[in-house]
């Protein structure tokens, strides 16, 4: 017996081994669960790296493209080079400051508005499968992460945590073929399931086929699935066809159009309603650029504190009756003389008659007025001033 | 020279086992998991590398110890099975079979040669991806693709990745 395992020593590990696993592999699809801490370990031990190799990323990348590159493609700028090294490196510092703060912002400003309470995380890895839809993020349990949170960015949903480890979550993509959430159309007629495909489009299942759908429609987070808060962009509709028993639908999923590098993890979900408009045909307001005689001003004015022309009316009235004697707010002093005040008004009416002193109206006035009409118009929900899509 | 060039591509029971340093057995497969869970996050171009399979192949082949390709196999495997979402074993299983099939090769045969390597890996890696199928299929119930087209493709786009690898990895032994 001793022989024969001797002589087969390498053939016994190997079928030793591979029961062991199967054995293992047999416990996790029959129970459906996981051996967490085989995955603990080794979240544990790889992320730490890989957060590294994240954070020397983002420090060199605005370095090597600023710099390096730039650098050795112009030939004809070596002869300055000494010249202008100190301005490129301070470049790249403010470039580099202002990358990362740009990240931040967008992602602060969502944070701001969205009525859902949320945790910024930057992704740090993916899975390890080639094929493989999940992503590392670098925040885990001991931030408050916990299975089964939504993670969204500003532009729409990014997938669900699956796993929270303590230095690291993973998450699925809404793009792997295990993926599903509810979701409803623009009108909040359709209402459907989405689900990852293994490929850049999602589709929209168990819609009937007398629904209709157009591309170029919009869905949202239905909330039906209790994971996703209703009301976050999903996806544009890319085609929709007649299948059986339900419509092929197919979306270009927007939370992943733009790549990945920071996301949200929504920790305590709102519901919010369905926009009127979609997300990325809201018009944005650009207000118009600053008249040059307000810009010419600005450095005078910058020492002395702010005053309009409705307190320069004032004072001068405030100083004819202190001149007088006039104690005002009391009654015992009699009414002030105001008529050693020289007249401002205009002879002609119109918006130039408010303003006191006789002063005519600066040329930024008018640029100021239309300015407020356009501020208030839009209030109102008037169409003014420019629009960017 | 002792040998004829077909004795030596084909015989190597007699040669010299290589060895390395320690923390060449654990610092590669880390480099080789981090490669894999990092570099396709910003280049998803280079997602059809098998970085883990290929230093399987390589530390397997290089040992000349089956038990050891064993180990090395279900380690790395069982490490990326870790940070996928499939269960634990899958790839753990498969890398394992590809030690050990990857050392007997290594005990046999010389495997200095470039064209034998290029022809490992690409038979690797074909081995692992048809073997990877057929457990989802009958371990998981899943419905993958059989997509042996991609597969010929990556094996052999792997298997000049892991040539140059190999050479770089052969630079890492410990001098005797």
């Amino acid at each position: 017996m001793e022989s024969f395992v001797n002589r087969y020593r390498n053939l016994t590990i190997l079928l030793l081994v591979i029961f062991a696993q199967f054995l293992l592999l047999a416990v996790q699809v029959k129970n459906d669960q996981d051996v967490r801490i085989i995955r603990v370990w080794t979240v544990t031990a790889v992320t730490p790296f890989a957060r590294v190799v994240e954070l020397m990323r983002g420090g060199s990348i605005g370095f090597l493209r600023n710099y390096i590159l730039l650098h050795d493609e112009d030939a004809e700028n070596r002869r300055l080079r000494a010249e202008v090294g100190q301005l490129k490196l301070q470049n790249i510092f403010l470039k580099n400051e202002l990358n990362t703060s740009e990240r931040a912002k967008a992602l602060g400003v969502f944070q701001a508005h969205t009525p859902s309470r949320t945790l910024a995380a930057t992704v740090i890895g993916t899975g390890a499968g080639s094929n493989a839809k999940v992503i590392y993020v670098d925040a885990g349990s001991t931030r408050g992460v916990e299975r089964g949170m939504a993670v969204v960015t500003p532009d729409g949903i990014v997938g669900k945590v699956i796993a929270s480890y303590p230095t690291a979550s993973e998450i699925l993509l809404a793009t792997d073929a295990d993926f599903a959430a509810g979701v409803i159309s623009q009108d909040g007629t359709v209402r459907g399931t989405l689900k990852g495909q293994g490929t850049p489009l999602v589709k929209v299942d168990y819609v009937p086929i007398q629904e209709r759908v157009q591309p170029g429609e919009w869905f949202y987070t239905s909330g039906d699935d209790r994971i996703f808060p209703r009301g976050f962009p999903v996806g544009i509709v890319r085609s929709v066809r007649d299948g059986q028993p339900f419509k092929e639908i197919l979306l270009d999923a927007v939370g992943l159009d733009r790549g990945l590098e920071d996301v949200l993890i929504i920790t305590q979900g709102v519901h919010q309603n369905i926009p009127a408009v979609p997300v990325a045909d809201q018009p944005v307001y650009i207000a118009p650029p600053l008249p040059d005689e307000s810009r010419n001003a600005a450095p005078a004015a910058a020492g002395a504190p702010p005053i309009t022309e409705a307190d320069k009316l004032r004072q001068e009235y405030q100083a004819a009756g202190e001149a007088e004697g006039h104690k005002f707010g009391s009654i015992e002093s009699g009414p002030p003389n105001f008529t050693g005040i020289p007249t401002t008004l205009p002879k002609t009416p119109g918006p130039a008659a408010a303003l006191p002193g006789g002063a005519k109206p600066a040329a930024g006035a008018a640029t100021k007025t239309t300015e407020s009409t356009r501020h208030s118009n839009q209030a109102n929900g008037e169409p003014t001033g420019s629009k960017q899509r | 020279m002792a040998y004829s060039s077909g004795r030596m591509l084909l015989s190597r029971s007699d040669g010299p086992v290589s060895r390395f340093r320690a923390w060449v057995f654990i610092v590669v497969p880390l480099l080789a998991i981090l490669f894999q869970v990092y570099v396709p996050l910003f280049f998803p171009i280079l997602s059809f590398l098998e970085m883990p399979l290929l230093v399987v192949v390589y530390l397997a082949l290089t040992q000349r110890s089956q038990a050891g390709g064993i180990v090395t196999g279900a380690l790395i495997g069982l490490a990326q099975d870790s940070l996928s979402k499939n269960p634990l074993g899958m790839f753990g299983i498969c890398k394992t079979l590809v030690g050990y099939f990857a050392a007997s090769v290594g005990v046999h045969f010389n495997v200095e040669n470039t064209a034998i390597r290029l022809l490992l890996s690409f038979f690797f890696y074909f081995f692992h991806q048809f073997f990877y199928w057929v457990m989802q299929r009958m371990l998981l119930a899943q419905q993958p693709a059989f997509d042996y087209q991609s597969w010929l493709l990556f094996g052999a786009l792997n298997a000049v990745v892991g040539t140059s690898l190999f050479h770089f990895l052969d630079k890492l032994r410990a001098s005797a």
